[in-house]
């Protein structure tokens, strides 16, 4: 008879694992992919082609160098590479998608310890790099299915500046409106939202929360709350990027805090901040009370005394 | 509707639920093991050579908290060792030859009971402990100083774990002795409230049961969602009355007694027939079993024996388990005995065995929200690796029920539970350390 294994319990495991997830997480992108290639043309699929490979080899080369196990079979860098092109205007150079990548996945990822130890989120902070290194490209918006490629603004650079006309509801809701690739056309990432519910990736708590403080507070500051919904990166943030695992709370008061501290800090940002958009910047700044957030939310154990 | 504490949901795997036990042929040789349960080993009262009969006093309690050991076969003690080379038990083990006649003792006759010292004291002749898998002796269990401090008898047949289905057999082929042992601890504890918590996917045993619940007005059958872990105790008293067993406390002191439906029927029958256990209903089942089934066993029998019995074993055994998958030990040979809480025997092939290669964690806090007591693991893990055993007695590691919900829930196959099983060993050492 073969040697017997003996291993602690449990002796059965779920199916769940780190790839599955993150493979549903690219499902879920899907559609706003679809989204951007018909509001924006192909050139959509080669920033993001360019994005998710160089994340890939990034991560692959540091890893080699590093003389560490290779993780791009978890998927975790094509994620990230999704998510930093869907954040890049459809015109940006290619070298500069790579440059962004760099810093997503070497800079923010890898130098922390790789998956799971860096406390930004890497397509996040990557954008705001780039947004500062490369702002002439970065804040060059076309109008969808311009024939020449006409730039223009976006709906929240409208509403903040009031020069031009703002796109109708429906517009904002479909994405037909200058923006970055995957932040305009709403309906894709509510599919993709309702994707990541079903599956149970991620929970409501975050997104609804953050959507729901932004609009409140818009409201509140006389500003109008369903434009301040469907423009600006916010339901692309609050969806996939708010709810990243590792650089968000892992319990669920804590991830309802974090998603009300994200509201909070964007409408300010629109409010009274010099850029017209804050989602970024609010997810960075709560990546960095993450820590605190998970503390002050731990969890308490059942029947315990002090 | 109460809130209910969070688990999993994990595979059912009830292959055997509708499967009758089925008696094994009495085997060659059974190991007895003096310590099969929490509390001093029995003292051996036989030596080798005695001629022993079935139900024939092995061992003795040896002091308070501890149980008798009964002969499973009639026939001849072989040998009495300290460690059995076989099957690497600790402690004495006794070996005995059978001579295939399973002759009961002539001695046996239902014991005397008519109050409750009589009743505590039959308990603790009948050798039963609690066959849920704790193995706790029952007898202590029940022995309650002040009757009014127990608000609900709790008979718990949940049976959560994946495969097992001993205990649904108990409540359907057994349902007249286990509402005898209802019954008695009625007449003789004077308990007013039983409740019968059974998991929904075992409807026949609740119909069983609802049909006797129906003519006693102070039990009641409860229907809980299959949700491992179900039968855990804590979990099952909060989910059945809303108490909260306290850290360091016991379930009576949130008014609660649970006993397992298979314990409740052991005693039942002692008390009819003066059989102590000496025989266990169990489940074999696995990927490596070729027939699973429910086979009546005497305590004793080499596990191979059973595996026999039920076609054998494939080729590709890689693992075997006294208990389901969850909270299950797994043995290092196949001739390792049936014990008295071993309620199911699982035989695993290699696939199913394969060791879950760990990454990196993600953070992704499904091991907080599933972890039925409210303990975070993963940030336990950390304190753990940094050995801070303060933050280990914050965070609550001391609760940890062993469950496996953590490691079964996290998708970068982290081995958390064995983590927290080492953490709360760490801080107990540091504790005595520092109570020097
Ligand atoms: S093993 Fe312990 S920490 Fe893990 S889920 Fe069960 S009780 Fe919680
Ligand atoms: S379930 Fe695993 S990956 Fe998720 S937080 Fe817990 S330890 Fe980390």
């Amino acid at each position: 008879m073969n040697l017997l294994t003996v291993s602690p319990s449990p002796h059965i495991r779920g199916n769940e694992t780190t790839s599955g997830i993150m493979r549903d997480v690219l499902i879920a992108l899907i559609p706003a992919a679809v989204a951007s290639v018909i509001i924006f043309g192909f050139r959509t699929l080669a920033v993001i082609a360019v994005c998710v490979c160089s994340c890939a080899i990034f991560e692959w080369a540091f890893e080699k160098l590093t003389k560490r196990d290779t993780t791009i079979g978890d998927l975790s860098a094509a994620v990230t590479g999704v998510l930093l092109a869907y954040n890049l205007p459809v015109t940006i150079p290619l070298w500069q998608c790579v440059v962004g990548s760099f810093v997503a996945i070497v800079v923010i990822k890898q130098l922390f310890g790789g998956i799971g130890k860096n406390f930004a989120n890497p397509a996040i902070t990557a954008r705001i790099f780039m947004f500062l290194a490369f702002t002439g490209t970065m804040s060059r918006y076309i109008i969808p299915r311009s024939p020449d490629a006409v730039t223009g603004a976006t709906p929240l650079m409208i509403m903040q500046s009031g020069v031009g006309e703002l796109p109708s509801a429906l517009d904002l809701f479909l994405g037909n409106h200058g923006g970055v690739l995957g932040e305009t056309c709403a309906l894709a990432l509510i599919l993709g939202f309702a994707y990541l519910l079903i599956r149970r990736v991620i929970g409501w708590e975050t997104p609804v929360i953050y959507v729901a403080v932004v609009f409140a507070l818009t409201a509140a500051f006389g500003g109008n709350p369903v434009n301040a919904i469907l423009s600006g990166g916010l339901l692309l943030g609050a969806i996939f990027m708010a709810t990243d695992y590792v650089t968000a709370p892992m319990t669920f008061w804590g991830r309802f805090v974090f998603g009300a501290g994200c509201g909070v800090l964007t409408v300010i940002i629109r409010q009274f901040g010099s850029y017209p958009e804050g989602v970024s910047f609010s997810i960075l700044i709560m990546n960095i009370l993450t820590p605190y957030l998970n503390r002050l939310t731990a969890a308490k154990p059942f029947g315990g005394v002090k | 509707m109460m809130k209910r504490l969070p688990g999993i949901h994990a595979p059912h795997l009830k292959n055997t639920d509708a499967k009758t036990a089925e008696i094994l042929p009495v085997p060659k040789l059974v190991h007895i093991p003096m310590s099969m349960h929490i509390g001093a080993p029995a003292r051996s009262v036989v030596t080798v050579g005695d001629i022993v009969k079935v139900g024939q006093l092995l061992g003795e309690p040896d002091g308070a908290v501890s149980s008798p050991v009964h002969s499973s076969v009639s026939g001849t003690v072989k040998s009495i060792d300290a460690i059995d080379a076989v099957t690497n038990e600790r402690g004495t083990v006794i070996i005995i030859e059978s001579d295939g006649l399973q002759t009961p003792l002539e001695t046996l006759t239902p014991p005397d009971v008519n109050t409750a010292e009589d009743f505590i004291a039959a308990v603790r002749d009948s050798g039963v402990v609690g066959l849920g898998g704790a193995g706790f002796p029952t007898a202590v269990k029940l022995t309650v100083k002040d009757i009014a401090q127990v608000e609900y008898f709790i008979v718990n047949g949940a049976e959560c774990e994946p495969y097992i289905t001993s205990d649904t057999r108990t409540m359907i082929d057994d349902a007249e002795l286990l509402w005898d042992g209802i019954r008695l601890v009625k007449k003789h504890l004077g308990v007013t409230n039983i409740l019968i918590g059974i998991e929904n996917n075992k409807p026949e045993a609740i119909r069983v049961l609802s049909d006797y619940a129906a003519k006693e007005p102070i039990a009641k059958v409860v229907s809980l969602p299959a949700m491992y872990p179900q039968g855990g105790e804590k979990v099952l008293i909060y989910n059945l009355t809303g108490r909260i067993v306290e850290e360091g406390k016991l379930p009576l002191d949130a008014g609660c007694i649970v006993i397992n439906c298979t314990t409740l029927a052991a005693v039942a029958r002692y008390i009819k027939t003066g059989m102590p256990l000496v025989e266990k209903r169990v489940t074999v089942d696995g990927s490596a079993v070729r027939t699973p089934k429910n086979v009546i066993a005497p305590i004793g029998t080499p596990l191979s024996d059973i595996f026999d019995f039920c076609g054998g074993l494939t080729d590709d055994v890689r693992k075997i388990l006294y208990g389901g998958p969850m909270m299950g030990v797994a043995v290092l040979s196949v001739s390792a005995p049936v014990k008295k809480s071993t309620n199911a025997i699982i035989a695993l092939n290699a696939k199913d065995a394969a060791l879950p290669r760990e990454t990196e964690c993600i953070r992704c806090g499904r091991c907080i929200g599933g972890c039925p007591l409210g303990l975070m693991p993963a940030v336990l893990r950390d304190y753990f690796l940094l050995g801070r055993t303060d933050m280990l007695e914050k965070y609550k590691v001391n609760l940890c029920m062993e469950c496996g919900c953590c490691s079964f829930n996290c998708p970068a196959k982290r081995s958390l539970t064995q983590t927290m099983k080492l953490a709360k060993a760490r801080l107990r050492e540091s504790q005595a350390a520092k109570n020097k």
